[in-house]
Formats: C-alpha cells, structure tokens, sequence
C-alpha cells in the first residue's frame, strides 16, 4: 500500500488546468446570465413567499369535481393510446426505411429528413398549428402526439437497426428470401425488444405530453388545469396534479409488466 | 422422403455450376478475379484453397451475386444467373446454398427457426410471419437436425449453441433450400482443430446424401486434400492448379501461397 | 418424437401465446374504445388539409425585418434560460445523483428520497413547472430559469445516479482500503469514471431545454414563447413564420454544436 501514502504526500494527480478554466468560465457565465434575464435573489425570496401561500392553498386539494377530473382523464388516456398505436404503427417502417444500412441513400435520405423535422419542433409548436389546423379538441392533441412519436421512436429505431449484425442478412439474402421476410426473420429479431422498449417509453412520454396539450386547446386534462390555474382555483390543480402524477406512475407500472410479457 | 427427392431429382437435369470467365475489379483496372473459369457437376467436392485477399470469398459471392460481378457468366444447373435480377434472381439463388465462415446465424431465433430460414425463399411473406411452413418443410427440417445430431437443441436459441453446433446449424440451413449447388465460404475458420474436421465430415457427407455438387473455399490444404476430390488453387485472382488432390505438388503449393518455409 | 406421423413444431408454448394473445387483445380493445369515445369531428380531420394549405399562405412572406425589433432578444433570452437553468439543473442534480446511487450512499432511505426528488421532477412537466413557477415568481425569465433548472435535475440526476453506479468497483476498494477520506474516493475514484456519462448527460440536456425554453413562454415563462404567443393572438401569421424559423434555427445550430462537442470530449 506504499502507492497510498505516496498519494497523500504528494500530489500524484495534476492540476488540470483547462478543466478549471472551464469551471471559472461557467461560474462567469452563470453570473452574466443572471444579469441579463434580471434573475436575482432578491427576486427569488419574494417568490419563496408567493410559493408558501401557492402551496398553503393547494392543501388540501379539492377531489370534489371528481367526475370532470375522471373525463378529463380518460380523455388525456384515450389521447394516448391513439396517438401511441399510430405514432408506433408509421414509426416502424418510417425508422425501417432510414436504416442507412438496409437501404439506398434516396430512400433513407427523405426519412430522415422527415424524422428530424418530427423532431425538431417541441410538441407544442406542433399542437399550436394542430389546433388552428383542426380546431380545438382532441385530434389536435392526437395528430400532435403521432409526429412527436414518429420524431422520438423513428430516430431511435433506426439508430437501433443501423447497429445490427448484418451476417444474418447475408445469409437470408443469399438463399433467395424476399427483401420483407429478410426484415422479418434477420432485421427485427435483433431489434424488437429495442422496439418494444421505445414503444412503451414513448406511450409513457405520450400520457405525459398528453396532459401538456391540452395548455394550447388540443384536449386532454391539460385545459382543464390551466383553467384553473388562471382562475387561481389551487386546490383543483392540486387535485389535477396528484391524479396526473398517479396515472403516469400506474402506466409505467403496467409498462413494465407488459414488457415481461415480450422478453 | 427419399424417394420423393429420387423421383425429383430423375426428373430434373444434373445438378451443375458452371463460371465462364469471370471477372471482378472494385476498382477499374484492378480486377480482383481474372477471367475465372471451371466447371463442378454432379457429386463432386471442390475445395478452392489461396492465400488471403486472393479473392476466394469474392468469388464464392459472385456466383450468386451477392456482390455482382463486372463480367462474365455464372449457370447454375445450366440456367444463367448473371443477368438476372429482382425476383428471378432470388428464385435463382434458392437453387444456391451457402454455408458461412462466422455461421450468419439469427442469434436470437431458435435452432428450428434458423433451419426454416433456408425455406423463405419459398414460402410467402404472410406465412414467414406467421411462422406456419408447411409440413414437409418441417418433417425435412426435423429429420435433417437429427441427421447431425441436434435433435436434442430444436428449440433452443441459436446463440446458446458452440461453435461446432452453430455451423451445423448454418448447414442444415442451406441444405433445407435443397439447392443445386452448395458454396462454403471458410466453414472451419472460426472453429478448433477438431470441430473443423467434425464440420468438414458433415458437409461432404450431407452433400453426397442429397448427391449436391459443393464447393469449399478453404485456407487449409490439409483439410481439403483429405475431404475433397477435387482442387482449384487461386493465385492473384487467377487460377493456377486444377485437379485432384493427388497432383498437388509442393511447387504448386509455392506458386499459390509463396515462399517455401511454410512447407516442412 | 411423438407416436403423431408428423412433428410438431411451434414457436411459442400455449401460455406464451396466450399471454402475447392477451396483451394484443388488450391493446385493440383499448385503442378501439378510445377511437370510439374521443370527440373527434371527421369533418374537421377532412378539412385540415385545406386549413394548414391556408396556415402556410398566410405565413408567406415571412416578415424577416420583425427580426431585430422583435425577436433577436428574446432569442438570446431563450438561449441563456436554456444555459442558466441547465448549469443550476447540474449543480443541484449532482448532489442528487450521488444520493441516488445505491453503491456510493448506502442508506436505503436516502436511496429512496433521492428517487422521489428525481421522479417527481420528471414525472411532471416542462410547461406544468412552467406554470407553477410564473404563479410562484411572476412572470418573465426567472421562473422561466428555475422551471428548466427543476425539470432537468431529474433528467441529469438519475441518469448520473445510474453512470454512478455502473463504476467499476476495483480502482473504489482500492482507494477505500488504502484509506483514502470519503471525498477523495468520490473525485479519484468515481468522478474520473462518470465524468464523460456525466458531461454527455448534460449537454444532452442542454440540447433539450434550448427546445423546451422556446415554449415556456407560451404561458408566460420568458424567452421567445412569449413572442410567438403575442404574434398568434394578434394573427400575425407571417411574424409566427418568422420566429418558428428562429427556432427551428437554434435548434439545429445547438444540436450540431452538441454533436461536435460530443466528439471531442468522448
């Protein structure tokens, strides 16, 4: 153990200097920046107050509109499942056809490129124009939630097919299967538990989202509790809250279970 | 079971490969493969043997186009794949069985799923999805696991198996085309002294039951003066020996792989 | 094999299928009593093309001299929330992350509150902390700032917790048997294996607030949501071109600038 004692006696490790810098420039950066967007702590005591008195009054929340809540949440559920069957269903062969390891780059390119638009807007954006595209409800939030699933589980499924084992394809195509059956047999074996994982995190993430939309009129709970946000109606939103937050713990619970069921 | 294939196979003409000056150049002027030709029919062992980056596997995957070639012929039992494409040519390579240096099993399928992977040619996409083959696929399929000894592993997972038991698998895999030809691409390679010989009695024997003309390429000429009739050295894309295993001299094995020291 | 004149095979036993079975049916019966029972107007679905053909036309020309008067600052404002809130979402998950990591604080209780900080930060979301903080600290940037940074801790902490724990324990006995105090444990021996998880987590992280602060302000949270929330309500469809263009910009710019960095440091 003499390496031990040489360590605390001397210094065996350097100082890294570029990593201090680093530290020192976002510790100068973090200051600038709280310059600008006016963030001081002066600021942020007077809040401290408001969010004692916002959280004094949403104890105890009001479960007494329960059967607006429950609407509302099967709605927000109902919006889930739609927009996670389709979302899954065109993502599939979406991400199948930008695996630029199967296919040509004139097929992967035009995926690709849709994937990354899919992606690159935050779901609300997308639900904002659902909503002046289709009008308020829930098809607003269902056709918000597909392109947001097309982004997420598109990218990720093609990332996983580019990393397989190409062997088995070889030797599938060299025995003179038709290109599906080379897909079904060599391609998703080795990606469906990949497949079935994104799926039931991006139905997870859609149940999440799902109360979001609803913000900006694309249905669900979501409007629900901004109304009572603006109505100062603290109580309710608490309720509202603690039924989100126990609706998406119960859906990872049956995710996982379902997920078993697969392995 | 027999007699089917018997009544078959009286029916059908020899079974052949025949490659008629084949080149291949990845780049122009380079070629790869220089003006190639031989002929393999009936039940006859051909082992090609060369030095590495001599072009063997290149070769062995220009026959059924998996890497197309820049020119020539390949006729497979007298029908001629190289100009064929689409859909004809993947009936052509049904005809072509092919067994693989690192056994190009699917790792997470079953050993009985893998043996059936030699019928999709055959079967429609629906019923590869479904996973019903037809009966006598799957009487064949059985009958041919049991033949090498895998009875026992039908329905284990192909990455649960050794070496040896994956490239029987890989066999068992290209014989269930019932090809007209059977190319092995390295089969022992990967494998240890001992399997490599088990792998080699295999395929010969399976490829004489089912009376399929084979074609091994090999790095060990050894292995291939003791399994096969027939040999073909490869030399910089060229062929320079082409006969039975008795005629390969020293000066041969020279003129192929280079050097001498190797030799004693 | 059997006394039958021919094998059997199949690929799943009977309780797999019937599970797999089950599941299926599961799933159809949900999405066909949703498709059922959510309000959706089939006139409305068949218009939206003619409605969004209408949207663009009326975006076109986008109305780029908006851009310095308009836009420009609340850009920056989104890019530094994004900064700022990752930066304290760092600070405040490491801390997190460690009590999260059940080889390094091997109180289960501990273990236990830190998931709960974690999940609970996640388990909400962006635009919901949103809301709560402008109700808490008014609206502008600094509720704005404290969303991103409480939203992200539980991004950053648990997957940290999770490189944590991942640590090889061979280079950790060795310090720990040597006699090493705590704190120099954690820095030579933990720190240097999760440092790269742990930077990729982070820029990751700043990938995603950079998107996520451009929409906070659509509920009054700071930055260029507010911008676009402004030109909607007054129907200004070409200036909403205009700052969808912006963002659609710096989303691209931070994630090419994310992947270069990315690059470099793993």
């Amino acid at each position: 153990m003499s390496g031990a004692e040489a360590f605390c006696r001397e210094r065996p490790f350097k100082v890294n200097w570029p990593v201090r810098c680093a530290w020192f420039a976002a510790i100068l950066y973090a200051l600038y920046a709280a310059n600008y967007l006016d963030v001081s702590w002066a600021r942020f005591v007077v809040g401290l107050g408001n969010g004692a008195t916002f959280l004094a009054e949403m104890v105890p929340p009001d479960f007494s509109r329960w059967q607006l809540l429950i609407d509302n949440l099967i709605e927000t559920v109902e919006i889930a499942i739609i927009a996670s069957a389709f979302g899954v269903l065109f993502s599939l062969p979406i991400g199948l056809l930008a695996a630029r390891n199967l296919l040509p780059s004139w097929v992967t390119w035009p995926a690709r490129t849709f994937i990354a638009l899919c992606r690159s807007f935050h779901p609300v954006i997308f639900a904002i124009l659902f909503v002046k595209a289709v009008g308020f409800g829930p098809l607003a939030g269902i056709l918000t939630l597909v392109f947001a699933s097309i982004g997420f589980i598109g990218k990720l499924f093609a990332e996983a097919i580019e990393e397989i084992s190409l062997k088995p394809v070889e030797a599938l195509r060299a025995s003179g299967a038709p290109f599906i059956s080379v897909i079904i047999y060599a391609v998703l074996p080795q990606v469906l538990n990949r497949f079935i994982g994104f799926a039931s995190y991006q139905f997870d993430a859609n149940l999440r989202n799902s109360t979001m939309v609803g913000i900006v009129g694309a249905g669900g709970i979501g409007g629900t509790m901004f109304a009572a946000f603006q109505r100062f109606d603290y109580d309710f939103l608490a309720a509202i809250l603690l039924s989100i937050i126990g609706l998406v713990m119960l859906s990872e619970f049956i995710s996982i279970r379902i997920k078993r069921v697969f392995q | 079971m027999t007699t089917r294939t018997g009544n078959a196979l009286a029916a059908q003409p020899e079974r052949s490969l025949r490659v008629e000056h084949l080149v291949k150049a990845y780049q122009p002027g380079k070629p790869v493969l220089n003006d190639i030709s031989f002929e393999v029919r009936g039940q006859n062992s051909v082992a090609i043997i060369g030095p590495s980056g001599t072009g063997k596997s290149t070769l062995i995957r220009c026959v059924n186009k998996l890497i197309p070639p820049t020119s020539g012929a390949v006729f497979v039992s007298g029908e001629n794949i190289s100009r064929l494409s689409g859909r004809a040519l993947r009936h052509a390579r049904r005809k072509i069985g092919m067994v693989f240096q690192e056994f190009n099993l699917v790792e997470r399928l079953t050993v009985m799923e893998n043996v059936l992977c030699g019928r999709l040619g055959y079967v429609s996409v629906w019923q590869a999805w479904r996973r019903t083959y037809p009966q006598d696929d799957i009487d064949r399929a059985f009958a041919l696991l049991e033949s090498i000894g895998l009875a026992d592993f039908v329905h284990q997972r192909a990455d649960s198996l050794s070496g040896g038991q994956r490239q029987r698998v890989g066999i068992a895999r290209a014989i269930m085309q019932e090809p007209h030809v059977l190319l092995a691409d390295e089969p022992t390679s990967s494998l240890d002294p001992k399997t490599s010989v088990e792998i080699m009695e295999v395929l010969v024997q399976l490829s004489e039951v089912h009376r399929i003309p084979l074609i091994i390429n090999i790095h060990d000429v050894e292995l291939a003066r003791r399994f096969t009739s027939r040999i073909i050295g490869l030399s910089q894309g060229g062929i320079v020996f082409d006969g039975p295993p008795a005629e390969l001299s020293n000066d041969h094995l020279k003129t192929i792989y280079g050097g001498e020291a190797w030799l004693q | 094999m059997t006394t039958a004149d021919h094998y059997r095979w199949q690929r799943f036993t009977p309780r797999e299928r019937l599970a797999r079975f089950a599941v299926f049916l599961g799933f159809a019966v949900a999405l066909a009593a949703s498709m059922r029972t959510v309000e959706v107007i089939p006139e409305f679905l068949y218009d939206a093309p003619t409605q969004v053909l209408d949207l663009f036309k009326r975006m076109w020309p986008i109305e780029y001299s908006y851009y310095p008067e308009g836009v420009h600052h609340a850009l920056v404002e989104t890019l530094h929330i994004a900064s700022l809130g990752t930066l304290l979402a760092i600070v405040m998950a490491i801390p997190v992350g460690i009590l999260g990591a059940s080889n390094i604080v091997r109180v289960p209780a501990l273990n236990w509150l830190a998931k709960l900080i974690l999940v609970s930060s996640r388990s909400v979301n962006t635009l919901v902390w949103a809301l709560l903080f402008v109700a808490v600290f008014g609206p502008g940037a600094l509720a704005g700032t404290i969303c991103i940074a409480f939203r992200s801790i539980g991004f950053v902490g648990k997957l940290f917790a999770e490189a944590l724990e991942e640590c090889d324990p061979g280079p950790i006995e060795a310090l720990t048997a040597a006699g090493a105090p705590w704190p120099s444990v954690f820095l030579k021996g933990f720190w240097p294996q999760a440092a790269p998880a742990f930077w990729g987590i982070a820029l990751f992280r700043w990938d995603i607030n950079v998107r996520e602060s451009a929409v906070i302000g659509l509920v009054g949270a700071g930055g260029i949501g507010m911008v676009l929330d402004t030109a909607m309500n007054l129907f200004h469809w070409d200036r909403v071109a205009l700052v969808l263009l912006s963002i659609f910009s710096v989303v691209i710019i931070a994630e090419l600038v994310v992947t270069n960095i990315r690059k470099r440091i793993i």
